[in-house]
């Protein structure tokens, strides 16, 4: 079983706990009325789906119930760190060789 | 003198029509002890930082802070459940929604006494026990007494409250009591083993 770290809880957590909610850092435009089709089709639809570091939306809905970012590598399934929601994205990974 | 009859003739005919879920259910295994534990007033309450302190004056328990604990005073106890939200629950027959009542500070408090349905495990073989069903670390050093946490137990959502060092307070909702109770009544049979 994965633990994930929730920087709301300050400790390593199961992973049975959390729940993923999808891309982090996607704002909403400000007028979403103004938005072209195409526009809205990306903000709306289109993810990046990285193949190597992702930045998530996770939800530790089964403990302090609060949505944080985290750092994942989609190949390794390994989380390279948390963060709280709100939280600009790490300008730098911790462990980041390249 | 007629409203004071008519509040105990009240309170009388609505004890007489509880039946708590499960009430009276134990089972005893060899290392650990798994019963229902008799009906509590409890409260779901969420405010933020500013008003810790009015309500903790209020309900007679400090608020605790620290994440994965609990503050307990004259058999109310004090659960953090997240970073702005707590679980009352109180034993001792005191009402502890009528006391967030009186804070004026910014708060939303609400009743969920009979939403709940407390259990104990308590015994050598607890800790086991309730780990078969939850992920949790519960040794000692991980989870000590007076630890508490909003966790899972097999596929349902539990608040868990270590109330000693061999002894748990599991508390989930009344419609999954069953499905907790029976969870907890297998693994404490196969504790000992």
């Amino acid at each position: 079983m994965l633990l994930i770290r929730c920087p709301y809880c300050e400790e390593e957590r199961p992973e049975l706990e959390f729940r993923n909610a999808g891309e982090a850092h996607i704002a909403r435009p400000t007028n979403i009325a103004a938005e072209s089709d195409d526009d809205f089709e990306k903000f709306f639809f289109i993810r990046a789906n990285p193949k190597g570091v992702i930045y998530e939306r996770w939800r530790h809905i089964h403990g302090c119930a609060r949505f944080f970012n985290a750092v994942r590598d989609t190949v390794t399934d390994k989380f390279v760190m948390t963060y709280k929601a709100g939280e600009p994205k790490p300008a730098k990974l911790p462990g980041a060789a390249k | 003198m007629a409203k004071a009859a008519a509040k105990t003739k009240a309170a009388a005919s609505a004890s007489a029509e509880r039946r708590p879920a499960l009430a009276g259910r134990t089972l005893s295994a060899p290392g650990v002890k798994v019963e229902i534990l008799p009906p509590a007033e409890r409260v779901s309450l969420r405010a933020p930082q500013a008003s810790i302190a009015a309500l903790s004056k209020a309900l007679g328990v400090t608020l605790p802070v620290k994440p994965k604990s609990s503050a307990a005073k004259d058999g109310r106890t004090a659960l953090w459940l997240g970073p702005d939200e707590w679980m009352i629950i109180d034993e001792a027959g005191n009402d502890p929604l009528a006391d967030c009542a009186k804070v004026t500070a910014l708060h939303s408090a609400v009743g969920i006494s009979h939403r709940n349905v407390g259990i104990s495990v308590a015994g050598p073989a607890a800790a086991v026990t309730v780990n078969s069903g939850c992920p949790q670390d519960l040794s000692l050093e991980a989870f000590p007494v007076g630890a508490a946490s909003r966790t899972i137990l097999g596929k349902s959502e539990i608040v868990l409250l270590r109330t000693a060092a061999e002894a748990f307070r599991v508390e989930c909702w009344r419609s999954f009591s069953d499905y907790v109770f029976t969870l907890l009544s297998e693994a404490a049979s196969d504790a000992a083993n």
